[in-house]
């Protein structure tokens, strides 16, 4: 009677919920820094599986991770989930672009019903969270990575740190749920400036783990939390598979009274399935050297598609896409088009930039690994360990794992082109591009146009350049994201928007140019006496011919 | 639907006591007010449908799951979540559909505004007709802008998306609020509460209807119009 104080099933279920809650949230941030589109089904009847009523899918390695950060506790007060989420560039820099951050704090609520108010208010908050994840500058940067810089998600546990972030960021409240408790909170704080950083405000940052395209990684070394890329590639199925949510073996069975709400049911069951490995389908696409490369690389996808638990997969809408390519168990070949599941090798040398620099860490961190399957890549890689909760981490376990870093390899442009990527500053592409390129900006500063023009010439090169190089003016305007209409760039390597970018600037048509023009007519101009005296002595003939057309 | 004109009241009229309001003001180009206004809507009511309800026997219920997707804007740098529903969707583009054409229309000057209201039915004895008492009305006050050059559309695809970005905020921080919400009802209530006409979500019981104002800033026009989306079924 006595008794305020949370029963024992309420306080287990309370903590269920909050643990729960916490995973959905990480699912929810990261995979909206994927860089594609989300998209879940309704379904009228409870599968049982879905934790507060929402569709959200769970990645395996992002569970994975954010269980390993909260090592078996909740948010409480003074110890708070943080999801980091940074960007990293093709050179190495890398600047932290938001903080989430789900909080508990003091103020209880001792009145509220757990497993029915708590409950639906996660939900909303949930809700709360896809919606916001859309509107911090963080989502349109996430949007366009793979060409020059990817999107890194970082998990820990205990006090945020907001100082990565720089100076004025904003912070954004995404909502607060009231428990018998405490308090959970879950915020957002995310970096404004994101133009040009200055060299004070730069740092090298540690480590990064874990490869998103084998392009862009570190020499990592060990860190308390590694980062993670935000479009990773999820293992093959022939091993590199993360165990499922340990818990979805729990599931969730919510039943709600509309009677006094002290009648409230809540039942959990053992689910009787396996979650099957994630299943690559043939929506992934070979990253073909190339011009074509660096367009590939940002659509080509490996389809994640879980079996359904205990719904046929035809219900299954489309999953969450993260960016695939590679195969754990085919280190030199990338995975192709899954026609025959073929695996098309791949030349081991990019035709762009410069030579790869092979990396190998030695010192794995604590249990988690990555597979690093790589083109140029001679050594021996592996797949990803199986570290379940329990068995993870014996020395022999431990795999390695190669990092390739190469320089340069997005970039298509001539190499004597000036671009602000290729100037020693950190974060370069953010610059503010006005005001170093305008001299080379022939919009801005037109070449000298020579004395005499062909007319032809002119429509031509529309800069009417007198024959000088004229590749390179027109890459000031390379499109990055062209996406010509009606052109699907998910089945062939070369697509429409390849092909335009790469013949956009077919060079000048030899006998257009001024000088052998010149060169021609001059040459007309001397045998012209010698032509008119041919045809003067055949000048019979000629009204031979003049008098049958009349 | 025959309750429409008598349960509600005039149109336009002050909502009842206990009734939340907000209202949220934007300028957009003509192209960008469906974009805008779907993005609006389905933010609100993506925070305002849950999966469908299964009663069971002694009164207890379970709950399907709502899915959700993401949904790119054509004329505006704005992406949002929606809720995966594709009558939902249907339903609230025909609504903004028709308050597009009308703010096109004649006698306007590009102001208008949309409101979507969530209420309650209240059975009444006969001879009285049911009651709908709104708890919670959303209004979005647009005025449509006419940019000179290629150039101002850009800026106003950019600045609009901004605009929007807050406006989700600004939604968000009211859901977070928690007031008052309908309690949950029995089997028999359900339909006074949720719109369970759609087979996959369950929206509470909602309707959209739209003004257009001349240059006067007064609704004289006629062109008023309510959907009703409520189910008369038993």
């Amino acid at each position: 009677a006595m008794d305020t104080d949370l029963s024992s099933q309420d306080r287990k279920d309370l903590d269920k919920f909050i643990k729960f809650f916490a995973l959905k949230t990480v699912q929810v941030i990261v995979q909206a820094r994927l860089g594609e589109k989300i998209c879940t089904r309704s379904s009228s009847s409870p599968t049982g599986s879905d934790w507060f009523n929402l569709a959200i899918k769970d990645i395996p390695e992002v569970t994975h991770e954010a269980k390993k950060a909260l090592a078996g506790q909740l948010p409480a007060v003074g110890r708070s989930m943080c999801v980091e989420i940074s960007l990293k560039t093709s050179e190495g820099d890398s600047m932290e672009l938001e903080i989430w951050c789900l909080e508990m704090n003091e103020k209880c609520d001792k009145e509220i019903k757990v497993s029915y108010t708590v409950y639906n208010r996660l939900s909303l908050l949930l809700k709360s969270l896809l919606a916001i994840t859309r509107v911090t500058p963080a989502y349109r940067l996430s949007r366009k990575q793979g060409h020059e810089y990817v999107i890194l998600y970082r998990i820990y546990f205990g006090e945020v740190q907001l100082s990565g972030l720089g100076e004025g960021f904003q912070t954004v409240r995404v909502g607060t749920v009231g428990t018998p408790v405490g308090t959970i909170t879950l915020s957002c704080a995310y970096r404004i400036n994101l133009a040009f950083m200055s060299t004070r405000q730069f740092e090298r940052t540690p480590p990064i783990m874990g490869i998103i395209i084998d392009h862009f990684v570190d020499r990592p070394y060990p860190s308390s939390s590694p980062m993670h890329p935000c479009n990773y590639r999820a293992g093959e199925d022939n091993g590199a598979v993360y165990p499922s949510v340990e818990d979805s073996q729990e599931v969730c069975t919510t039943s709600f009274s509309t009677s006094p709400p002290s009648q409230c049911v809540f039942t959990v069951t053992k689910a009787h399935f396996q979650t099957p490995p994630p299943v690559v389908t043939d929506t992934l696409k070979v990253p073909v050297m190339g011009l074509a490369f660096s367009h590939q690389l940002s659509s080509s996808r490996l389809s994640y598609q879980p079996a359904a638990l205990g719904v046929g997969s035809a219900d299954m809408g489309y999953p969450v896409l993260f960016a695939g390519g590679l195969n754990a168990a085919h280190p030199h070949q990338l995975i192709g088009p899954g026609k025959e599941g073929g695996v098309p090798p791949v030349p081991s040398q990019p035709a762009h930039g410069t030579q790869a620099d092979q990396e190998r860490m030695c010192t794995p961190l604590d249990g988690v690994h990555y597979s690093a399957a790589t083109p140029s890549s001679s050594e021996d890689t592996e797949t990803v360990s199986n570290s379940s909760e329990g068995k993870c981490g014996s020395p022999h376990d431990l795999l390695e794992t190669i990092f390739v870093r190469k320089v340069g390899a997005f970039v298509n442009k001539p190499i004597n082109q000036v671009t602000m990527a290729n100037l020693d500053i950190p974060f370069a592409m953010f610059a503010p591009k006005n005001v170093e390129l305008e001299d080379n900006d022939p919009m801005v500063n037109p070449p000298d146009s020579p004395e005499t023009e062909s007319p032809l010439q002119g429509s031509l090169h529309s800069e009417g350049s007198s024959g000088s190089s004229t590749g390179n003016t027109h890459d000031d305007f390379v499109m990055i994201d062209f996406k010509p209409a009606f052109s699907k760039d998910d089945i062939l390597p070369m697509d429409l928007g390849t092909f335009y970018r790469e013949f956009q600037n077919p060079p000048q048509l030899s006998s257009l140019s001024i000088d052998i023009g010149a060169q021609s007519m001059a040459e007309d101009l001397d045998s012209l006496p010698e032509k008119l005296a041919v045809h003067e002595k055949n000048v019979k003939e000629f009204d031979a011919f003049v008098e049958t057309l009349q | 639907c025959p309750l429409s004109t008598r349960c509600c009241g005039p149109p336009g009229a002050t909502p009842a006591m206990n009734c939340r309001a907000e209202v949220l003001e934007v300028s957009v180009e003509a192209r960008q007010v469906e974009e805008a206004m779907l993005a609006v809507l389905h933010t609100v009511l993506l925070h305002r449908s849950t999966g469908k309800f299964h009663y069971k026997k002694e009164g207890t219920y379970s709950i399907g799951t709502v899915g959700t997707q993401d949904v790119d804007c054509d004329f505006i740098d704005f992406a949002y979540v929606r809720v995966s529903s594709e009558e939902l969707d249907r339903a609230l583009r025909k609504a903004v559909g028709e308050f597009k054409d009308a703010l096109r229309g004649s006698g306007s000057d590009g102001m208008g505004q949309i409101s979507l209201e969530f209420y309650q039915k209240k059975k009444s004895r006969w001879p009285f007709s049911d009651e709908c008492i709104p708890w919670e009305v959303w209004t979005i006050k647009v005025n449509v802008v006419n940019l000179a050059n290629e150039q101002e559309r850009q800026i106003c695809r950019e600045k609009v998306g901004e605009k929007l970005c807050e406006k989700i905020i600004n939604i968000v921080e009211v859901m977070n609020r928690h007031e008052y919400l309908p309690k949950m009802p029995t089997q028999s209530e359900v339909d006074n509460v949720f719109d369970t006409s759609l087979k996959d979500v369950q929206p509470y019981l909602y309707k959209i209807s739209y003004q257009i104002t001349d240059s006067l800033g007064t609704s004289v026009t006629t062109t008023m119009r309510r959907l009703i989306k409520d189910t008369l079924a038993l």
